[in-house]
């Protein structure tokens, strides 16, 4: 291209500021691929939630329990293929900071959950040890864990019946498969949850239900929801989509906060490149009618000012978002609940159009100055 | 009439600023034969500048008609003129207006950037201008690395590259001590009788107009006398 050299030559005249503003547009779109990857990471379990999957949970509040008992009245509907139920442990295993989640489990679970792969001889150590718990391949290999070590777990939900910490055996680490919602997760036998906890006999968090047409999903919830009504357990019955948006908004809601930090981000950068961009222009304000005077056009004026906002974005936002992209393995090995964390192609295009836009945005009023400049002014105030 | 390169009729130029008129050029009329160097002086606010960005193609007459090569440039969009200028036009300063970034030879390669010769081609008609202003040994060199008088030249080797017929140079001397200044005019002047380039200039110094072959005075806006140098 003929401009090039000249867009190019741009960024020379003052280094110093050049630099500084290639450095904050550096730094939004580093934080730009760290917040995406991370909202992505969070909404992926919703997103990638089986579609043939309900979930019964307590219909006012979700720290509630939902009678056992009522799994052999659901398994009564037509359509009904599977049933299984599961109870959050939480608890701390060696420090706060290592957090990932635990959940007790029926043993049905891992049938309808197919998407955590167990051999065969793990699953059925799994099923027939009482304090047996499997975790998932990134959780073993950052806590060095290999099967037969213990794994204690001091409770803060659950006290056990001794009032000191958990302990279970590791009998199984299991892979999952891509495309869902990831491996950082624990789970622990029900059967020895119910047994030796101080409390919460009978119950369960959720109950769920495989079902065998997608398609009748909203009639079984409607259902089972009726079939509990005015009961002193009330249940609701979501698909498992909205069962995970729902479970993450309790840690706040994850896609406001990341929009609203994005959007404060970008701003300050719109409004830091913007008047940067347009202390430049004024400066060369001779420069332009220079080159307005030799023939150069009112459009080759207005592509050549764009054409350099463009660039500088892209300059700076580029290596910000394949920065983002490389620490990607490195942060999801430290936060384990992260372990799938991952800048998808969607991101990084979303990122490039983004620059493309900050480009554009912050350019115009300038580009359009000097399409409009009045060369005879602009070489009397030179 | 018909063998003018420039012929300028009856042109008046009219500044509105605020609710204010300011005429500034008073139905003048002027012919420029092609290859003559035509010094403007005047005292200052005269109109001589304006003149030649009437001439240069910078700006419109309030009326009148302004012919050039045959064309009226006065009826011109402002697309048209831009490239009329690219093809037509020269343009030398007092403060020499180089693009401080770029190279004396990439400041002389910019008109070019307006035509469809190859790098290569601008490199070399680049190179060849600043050997035609003295300067090949300092293609390398950035503004801020040369003299006034070198920059001048650059300037002046820019104005050149596209091979105008016209020159017009405002106040080209205006920031050059006497013997850069006597240098550069006599660059001029070979430019005139070497390569038949028809050079407009504006001088407030009389010793710049003796180079010329003539010379217009202004005052008001009108055409007060004309003088061979």
């Amino acid at each position: 291209m003929k401009y090039s050299g000249l867009i190019w030559s741009a960024l020379y005249r003052k280094p110093i500021r050049s630099v500084l503003t290639l450095l904050s547009i550096f730094v939004a779109f580093l934080l730009f691929g760290l917040l995406q990857s991370v909202s992505f990471a969070f909404s992926q379990g919703a997103n990638f939630s089986g579609v043939n999957r309900l979930i019964v949970s307590p219909k006012y509040s979700i720290i509630d329990s939902i009678p056992l008992n009522y799994t052999n009245q659901i398994r009564g509907i037509p359509g009904i293929e599977k049933i299984a139920h599961q109870q959050w442990f939480g608890g701390i295993f060696r420090d706060n900071r290592s957090f990932f989640p635990r959940w007790a489990v029926s043993k049905d679970y891992l049938e309808i959950y197919t998407e955590f792969m167990l051999p065969q001889d793990q699953l059925d150590a799994f099923l027939t040890t009482r304090t047996g718990a499997v975790v998932g391949r990134s959780i073993a290999e950052q806590y060095q864990l290999k099967i037969g070590d213990k794994i204690p777990i001091i409770p803060d939900i659950w006290p056990n019946k001794d009032n000191g910490p958990w302990e279970f055996d590791l009998v199984g680490i299991f892979d999952a498969k891509k495309d869902s919602v990831g491996d950082g997760i624990m789970f622990i036998n029900y059967v020895f949850f119910e047994e030796y906890s101080l409390f919460g006999e009978g119950g369960a968090g959720n109950i769920i239900v495989q079902i065998s047409d997608p398609d009748a999903a909203a009639r079984i919830a409607s259902e089972i929801d009726t079939m509990f009504a005015n009961s002193s357990d009330e249940t609701k019955t979501t698909s498992e989509k909205v069962y995970n948006q729902m479970f993450a908004k309790q840690m706040g809601d994850i896609g406001f906060i990341m929009t609203s930090i994005l959007s404060a981000v970008f701003f300050t950068i719109l409004l830091l490149t913007g008047n940067t961009m347009a202390q430049a222009v004024r400066e060369r304000i001779p420069e332009l009618a220079i080159l307005k005077t030799i023939g150069f056009s009112n459009l080759s004026m207005l592509f050549i000012v764009l054409a350099e906002s463009v660039f500088i974005s892209l300059l700076g936002g580029l290596p910000g978002l394949g920065v983002a992209r490389m620490m990607m393995p490195g942060l999801g090995e430290s936060v384990s609940f992260l372990s799938g964390l991952e800048m998808t192609p969607e991101i990084f295009i979303q990122g490039v159009t983004l620059a493309l836009l900050l480009g554009i945005i912050v350019g115009l009023p300038s580009a359009i100055r000097a399409m409009r400049l009045n060369i005879v002014d602009a070489l009397r105030d030179s | 009439m018909a063998d003018k390169l420039i012929q300028i009729s009856a042109v008046s130029k009219v500044y509105t600023r605020g609710k204010m008129e300011i005429p500034v050029l008073d139905k003048l009329s002027i012919g420029i034969d092609s290859g003559e160097f035509l010094a403007l002086m005047g005292p200052s606010g005269s109109g001589k500048t304006t003149l030649l960005n009437l001439i240069g193609g910078l700006d419109y007459p309030t009326s009148g008609t302004i012919t050039i090569g045959g064309e009226r440039i006065d009826q011109m969009s402002q697309g048209q003129l831009a490239h009329w200028r690219s093809r037509n036009v020269g343009f030398v300063f007092q403060f020499y207006n180089l693009l401080p970034v770029l190279t004396a030879q990439k400041n002389v390669e910019l008109p070019l950037l307006l035509t469809n010769l190859s790098r290569g081609e601008r490199k070399q008609r680049a190179a060849t201008a600043l050997e035609v202003v003295g300067l090949a040994d300092r293609a390398g060199h950035r503004p801020r690395e040369l003299s006034g008088g070198q920059e001048q030249r650059v300037a002046i080797a820019r104005a050149l590259v596209s091979d105008p017929r016209l020159l017009v140079c405002d106040e080209p001397t205006g920031d050059l001590d006497r013997t850069t200044a006597d240098e550069i005019l006599e660059l001029l002047q070979l430019l005139n009788s070497e390569y038949s380039k028809t050079i407009v200039m504006v001088t407030h110094d009389p010793k710049a107009a003796d180079h010329a072959g003539q010379c217009l005075h202004l005052d008001k806006g009108r055409l007060l006398e004309e003088t061979m140098a």
